[in-house]
Parts: structure tokens; C-alpha cells; sequence
């Protein structure tokens, strides 16, 4: 192999549990997102724009979606001859089996992938997030600031900061103490979840910290402590742009429809900032006659006849005449028959929402406030004729239909 | 190991001058169809649809942009390291000008033909406007035990120099006679330009040809020997639309609002491939009216649509209204500009506060890179 520079490693093993129903046979990074991505197309996108072509991709929750998805990684410009994309799931080793203990322990069981590029930095990455960042301008700052690790910091709203791993740093962005998820927050500057480091610095504290059996071979939690600790050079990267977390269903569904909202910063049609993804053949989408869109997005091969209102539709939904769509995301291959209504809710792949249902409410109307939320329907699920789908629901099962009286 | 026995043969460049205004800066086969597809992709597809994994694509002039279109073949999986897909470009002696006709395409690609091992030949040309599945051609061809089989269609003759043919009425009819004009009567049979037959044969007709400096397929190479081999025609009833001049093309083109071609045309079961172009699905703002309308992805919508075909990138902005239209590519229509039945090739850019209106049987072109 041909030495690199850099190269990533992506983390995209996690469940991703609080997405409940929508995870359930698909890891967290293949989660759709905005019209036609999935969430890893942000960090593969990034990569190849920042010029980094060499990504190993950590698999290990309901790897097969994923992996198909990315393939030899030809939609990402990813298909190299020296470096390219690389999926890496836990295997069989002579002293025993091993899944990914922690974030840390599943790069210790890859540095021998590691090292066959005998790269001088690694850029550690998560699936988890919607964002758009030049990662070579951080690793310019990494180098001037000669520091073991820099850690991507972006400025969040103080009352939201208890939800992050937080940093305190100096004028000189030098990482002064760490707090993870705090109650009184005496920082604003939260970890992003991405980092650099000097490879053979990295190396030595995966080694330690695999040695370690009180550890739990994580990155927040234990490694990046240890070289604090230890004195070594640990620096905050400031990044200002659009960044979000979409663990939850809110966040989610919140990250979906920012895509509609001009005064959020994430453009997607930036011909020098392209985000990149793997989709079917399909035809452009067809608005009938009677179709009434507005504010919305919408992608190929979707057949709308109804009303559409505030919404997302991914590639091949179809909305039938007279049916409403307000306030939702209908991922691939949807289908919302005619009369119904789907409010607030995330409609997954193929689940159908047969004539007259009902599927979430508008917080409006809601009688309590606290019981309202996000309804969610799972993949291929079938909501009965004339059956309602209360808010916050999260369907798994078919509905059956509404019984008489 | 090939998926068949069939060998592929585009011509790109196939009546490129019955659409002067579309054809000036490319060829037939790199036209823009259908809010994102290339003239191309519809045989090519089909071709990919039918099994076939290795494909010739003849070109003569102008073939930059489909040269950028096609690529490597990835989109069509023809990208390969047996077969795949070939780009012919024109091989000129010494002297000669290139490929001018079908035979002489075909002469400058006899080293492809002599090295390619499949039995079968399957040609076609980029001005058809069709879904097909060329495996039942083949299976007429095969069970008819013709020599040469042609695929036709029976309706009103597209207003083109091709083939009109006069059938007996057996089972697989055989061709008996061949008219290259006439008027348009309602239920000729005519040429939908698909040729199938064994490549030693075509390969014997191309050097038959050359020797007696023959260069007119139609004319000179098919038509005299009618008696001395056995021509078939296969009658296609699935879509397929014959593109003959602009006003065919915007037909042709405002089909695909309804409904029972749309389904015809985008067969499920036979999808039809383009170069990906890694657009953001589109977005329709606040106030936006579209209706009736085909729309590509990377789209802004803010103002008025209806029955338009929107190409990949279109901006409409707030006010304006485009009715009838057909926008190609990056397209901007400014604030409250009007167009009625327009047809805007690639990147035209439209100022805030014109009207433009062509009539659906005089539409207006407006060429590319045009800004007003």
C-alpha cells in the first residue's frame, strides 16, 4: 500500500436505540435522510471533498443495509485503486471473538488496517451527524498547532449545553478540562464527535488503554481523559456552520424539515460542496392536476395527487388524490392512500397508509402537550383503511382497521 | 461469460438533421428527454433490459457531449472489463470524411464487429422515444427464421426518410416491398429503425457493400435483396414514439403528463438508466402552484407551473409562470416573467418581467446558453 497522509475512520456500528422502530433492521448511519441521503453520505461527502480517500467504515449492528449501500463506494468517488472505502465488521482472531467493545476498542482491532497506510494522522468520524465541513482545514490546524488531538468543538445554546460533552478551553484553544454531559454546564463548546489525531500517538494510547481492564475503550469516556491526563497537546477545533445530531426522532424529523427553512445553513445544491449518495433508476416525480405542494421537497419517482404541505418525500412515494401530507417525512416507496391524513409523523420505507387512515396530530390540538410527539410508522407497515395512528405512536405492526361502533 | 448471444450497434447520430435546433451542438442520441434523460439512454437501457452486455455506440459529429454523457458506461452497469460498452467514433481513411452513412458507421466499426464474439447483431438508432424489451424482437426473429428482422409499428409514418413496409399476413410477416416516402396514411407499417440478424451476415453485407460502393443501408443494401434473403418485420405494440422534428419532440415530450404513457413509458419492471448527477431532490417554496407537471430533482420552485416538463436545476422564481413548457437543464425563469409553450435548451437564463408565448403547435426554442 501507498502511505496517506490521513485517513478516516468512520464509526458506524451504533444501534442508534432512541430511533427506535426506524433502526430496527438498519444501523443508525443508513437512516434516509433529506430527500435521497442517508446520514454517513454527510461524512463520506465530507471526505472525498476534503480530499481524504481512504475511509474504513466500522460496522457492526445490522450491517447488511449498509453495507450494500455502500458497495465498492463508486457513488462517493470511493472506488480507488490505492485507499478507497473499506468496510471493516468484527471478525474471528486465534486468542478468541471479539465484537466492538467501545469507540475505542473497535479502532484498536484495526491497526493493522491502520497501518498498512503507515498514515501520519487518523481522523476518527461518527454516522451520527448532518453537517458539512472541510476536514482538511482542520487538519491544517491540527499540524500548525502541533497537537496529539483536536477535537471539532462547535458553540451549542447554553440551556441545551448539559446534553453534550463539553470542553473548556483557553485563548489558545487549548483543551484546559473535559466535562461529559453536566448538569451546570460551565462551558459552551461541545464536542462534535469527530477528531484528529497524530497516528503515533493514537497508537500508544489504544495500546494502554487495551491493557487497561477497568476501561471502558472509549473515546470520551476514557482515552481522550488519559492523554489529558497524561499532559499531552489536546486542542478544540471552533467550527461554525449547520451540525446536528439526529439520534432521536425529533431531532430527526426536526433536521429534515431545516432543509425547508432558508434561514437554516445547509445547502445541499452547493455544486462545489456536493453531497453524495447511491439511488435507484427512477423516473422525475409527477405532480397530477389536482396536486397542491408547497414548501416542500421532493424526490424522483414520487406520483403526488393530493396535498402536500411542509413535508419531505423521498424517491417513489406516492400521495393520492385527496389525501393530506402535512408536517411529515414519507421515506422510499411510501404510499398515503386516498383520504388520508398523515401529520407530524415519519412514514419509513414501503409502509402504506391505506384510504381514510390517520396517522398523528397537530400538536394544536393535541389535549396534553406532554403526551404529544412524532408519530412513527416502521418499514413495509400497513395502516388499515379508516385506522388512526394516535401521536407519538411509534407502529411496528400492522394496524387492522378501525372496528364498527 | 456473456449474459447472451447478442451484440449491440447505437448510432448516435441517426437523423440528427430532423431536429436542427436541438442537434446543432449535439448529437441525436445526447438530445435531452423527458426532465432528465439523454436521447440514448432509451436504447441503451433497453439493450441493458434485455440482457445484451456489450454495446457499440457509432458516432459521427458533434459527440463531445455524449462522450461526457456516457462515460465509462457506469450508469447502464457497462462498465466492464470483458464487454461493456464501446465508443466508435469515426474511423477515417486516408481522404475520406468520416462516418456519413449507416454503412459507412459500420465499415469504420468492423474491427469491433470481427472481434466481438456474439452471434447476433442488434441495431438501433437514438430518435425513438421507447421502453422495449428487446427479447421478443429476438424471439420473432429467431422463431420466423428470417435473416433479417425489422421492427415496425403500424400508425401515420413519421415525416422521415425510413422505411415503409408492405407485409404479407403470415404469422411473422415477411417484408415484400419497401417504400423509403410517402404521405402519411393512418395505418402504414413503418421502420422503427431496430435491426436484427447474425453478424456474419451483416458482416457480409458491409463488405458486399464497400466493394460496390454502396452506402444507403436502406436503399441500397436492404431493399435489392428482399428476394435473396428473408426479411422479417416485428410488429411493436409497447410505447415507442418516433421523434421527427421540433414539434414531435415538444409532443412527444407533453405525452409523458398523461398518465397511461407515463406508465408505459417508466415500465417498473424495465427502468431506465441516466448519468447520475448527484442533484438535491427539488424544493417547492411558499406560494409555488405547480401542477400537471414532470419534475427532475435540484429544482426551485417558487412561482407557477403547469403541464411542464422541468429538467434537472429549473429555477422558477416568485411570479413568474411557465405553462406548456419544456425547460431543459439549469434554466432560470426570473420574477414574474410568462412563458406559454416554450422549449429552453440547456442553462437559458430568463430575465424578471418578459413574455414569451409559442403556441403547442408552433412551440417556441430558445437555444442554448440564450439569455434574455
Amino acid at each position: 500500500m501507498q502511505k496517506q497522509e490521513c485517513i478516516a475512520m468512520l464509526l458506524a456500528g451504533g444501534q442508534g436505540s432512541r430511533l427506535g422502530v426506524l433502526t430496527k433492521s438498519l444501523a443508525k448511519p443508513a437512516v434516509p435522510y433529506g430527500g435521497k441521503y442517508r446520514i454517513i453520505d454527510f461524512p463520506l461527502s465530507n471526505c472525498v471533498n476534503s480530499g481524504i480517500d481512504t475511509v474504513g467504515v466500522l460496522t457492526q449492528y445490522q450491517p447488511l443495509e449498509l453495507n450494500d449501500y455502500l458497495g465498492n463506494g463508486q457513488p462517493w468517488d470511493l472506488d480507488r485503486v490505492n485507499g478507497g472505502v473499506h468496510i471493516l465488521s468484527p471478525y474471528q482472531q486465534m486468542k478468541g471473538t471479539e465484537w466492538y467493545k467501545g469507540t475505542a476498542n473497535a479502532i484498536y482491532q484495526n491497526i493493522h488496517f491502520i497501518e498498512r497506510y503507515d498514515p501520519e494522522y487518523v481522523l476518527i468520524l461518527s454516522g451520527d451527524h448532518i453537517y458539512k465541513m472541510d476536514y482538511a482545514k482542520m487538519l491544517d490546524f491540527h499540524k500548525q498547532t502541533q497537537a496529539d488531538c483536536t477535537i471539532a468543538m462547535l458553540e451549542v445554546p447554553w440551556e441545551e449545553a448539559s446534553r453534550f460533552g463539553l470542553m473548556i478551553t483557553g485563548e489558545d484553544y487549548r483543551i484546559r478540562e473535559f466535562e461529559e454531559k453536566p448538569k451546570h454546564p460551565r462551558s459552551n463548546q461541545a464536542s462534535m464527535g469527530v477528531y484528529v489525531f497524530t497516528w503515533s500517538k493514537l497508537r500508544r494510547y489504544l495500546l494502554d488503554d487495551e491493557a487497561n481492564a477497568a476501561s471502558s475503550n472509549d473515546f470520551g469516556k476514557d482515552l481522550l481523559p488519559a492523554m489529558h491526563r497524561a499532559g499531552e497537546r489536546l486542542f478544540a477545533y471552533p467550527f461554525d456552520g449547520y451540525w446536528k445530531d439526529v439520534g432521536t426522532i425529533d431531532s430527526l424529523w426536526e433536521a429534515n424539515l431545516d432543509l425547508l427553512n432558508p434561514k437554516v445553513d445547509l445547502d445541499l445544491s452547493d455544486p462545489d460542496w456536493k453531497i453524495y449518495s447511491r439511488n435507484p433508476a427512477s423516473p422525475p416525480h409527477f405532480l397530477a392536476e389536482s396536486a397542491v405542494v408547497q414548501n416542500s421537497m421532493i424526490a424522483a419517482g414520487c406520483v403526488v395527487e393530493g396535498l402536500v404541505d411542509f413535508s419531505i418525500l423521498f424517491a417513489q412515494v406516492t400521495v393520492e388524490h385527496g389525501a393530506i401530507v402535512r408536517d411529515s417525512i414519507l421515506m422510499p416507496g411510501a404510499v398515503v392512500k386516498t383520504g388520508a391524513c398523515v401529520q407530524y409523523a415519519i412514514v419509513a420505507e414501503n409502509a402504506v397508509i391505506d384510504a381514510g387512515a390517520s396517522v398523528g396530530e397537530r400538536p394544536e390540538s393535541a389535549a396534553d402537550l406532554d403526551q404529544w410527539g412524532v408519530s412513527v410508522v416502521g418499514a413495509g407497515v400497513r395502516v388499515a383503511p379508516g385506522a388512526k395512528v394516535p401521536a407519538k405512536a411509534m407502529i411496528e405492526r400492522d394496524v387492522p382497521a378501525a372496528k364498527e361502533g | 461469460m456473456r449474459a447472451n448471444n447478442i451484440l449491440g450497434i447505437l448510432y448516435s447520430n441517426s437523423y440528427d438533421a430532423s431536429l436542427p435546433e436541438l442537434t446543432a451542438l449535439r448529437t441525436m442520441g445526447s438530445v435531452p428527454f423527458g426532465g432528465r434523460y439523454r436521447m440514448i439512454d432509451f436504447p441503451l437501457s433497453n439493450m441493458v433490459g434485455s440482457g445484451i452486455g456489450k454495446v457499440g455506440v457509432i458516432t459521427k459529429t458533434n459527440y463531445r457531449s455524449l462522450m461526457d454523457h456516457l462515460a465509462l458506461g457506469n450508469p447502464w452497469d457497462l462498465s466492464r472489463k470483458n464487454e461493456g460498452m464501446v465508443l466508435l467514433p469515426p474511423f477515417a481513411e486516408a481522404g475520406a470524411g468520416g462516418n456519413q452513412t449507416r454503412m459507412e458507421g459500420l465499415r469504420g466499426a468492423s474491427e469491433f464487429l470481427r472481434h466481438s464474439k456474439e452471434e447476433y447483431v442488434i441495431m438501433s438508432d437514438c430518435n425513438v422515444v421507447c421502453n422495449l424489451d428487446y427479447r421478443a424482437l429476438f424471439r420473432c426473429h429467431v422463431q420466423s427464421g428470417a435473416d433479417l428482422t425489422i421492427a415496425f409499428r403500424r400508425g401515420p409514418a413519421p415525416k422521415l426518410e425510413t422505411m415503409r413496409l408492405s407485409l404479407d399476413g403470415g404469422e411473422y410477416p415477411r417484408v415484400t416491398q419497401i417504400r423509403l416516402s410517402g404521405a402519411a396514411e393512418a395505418d402504414t407499417a413503418y421502420s422503427l429503425n431496430i435491426f436484427i440478424l447474425r453478424k456474419s451476415l451483416l458482416e457480409r453485407l458491409i463488405q458486399e457493400a464497400a466493394g460496390r460502393g454502396d452506402a444507403d443501408f436502406e436503399r441500397e443494401v436492404i431493399r435489392p435483396r428482399l428476394q435473396s434473403l428473408r426479411v422479417h418485420g416485428a410488429e411493436v405494440t409497447d410505447y415507442a414514439r418516433v421523434i421527427d422534428s421540433l414539434q414531435s419532440y415538444y409532443d412527444i415530450s407533453m405525452e409523458l403528463l398523461d398518465p397511461a404513457s407515463r406508465q408505459a413509458f417508466f415500465h417498473p419492471g424495465r427502468p431506465i438508466f441516466t448519468k447520475v448527477q448527484d442533484d438535491m431532490p427539488t424544493i417547492y417554496g411558499l406560494g409555488s402552484s405547480v401542477r400537471n407537471c414532470l419534475v427532475a430533482d435540484g429544482c426551485q420552485i417558487d412561482g407557477v407551473a403547469e403541464n411542464c416538463i422541468l429538467s434537472r436545476g429549473v429555477r422558477i422564481e416568485k411570479g413568474a409562470r411557465a405553462r406548456g413548457c419544456i425547460l431543459m437543464q439549469g434554466t432560470y425563469v426570473g420574477a414574474d416573467t410568462k412563458l406559454d409553450c416554450v422549449i429552453t435548451d440547456k442553462k437559458v437564463f430568463l430575465s424578471s418581467h418578459k413574455t414569451l408565448a409559442g403556441d403547442p403547435k408552433f412551440p417556441v426554442y430558445l437555444g442554448k446558453n440564450i439569455a434574455i
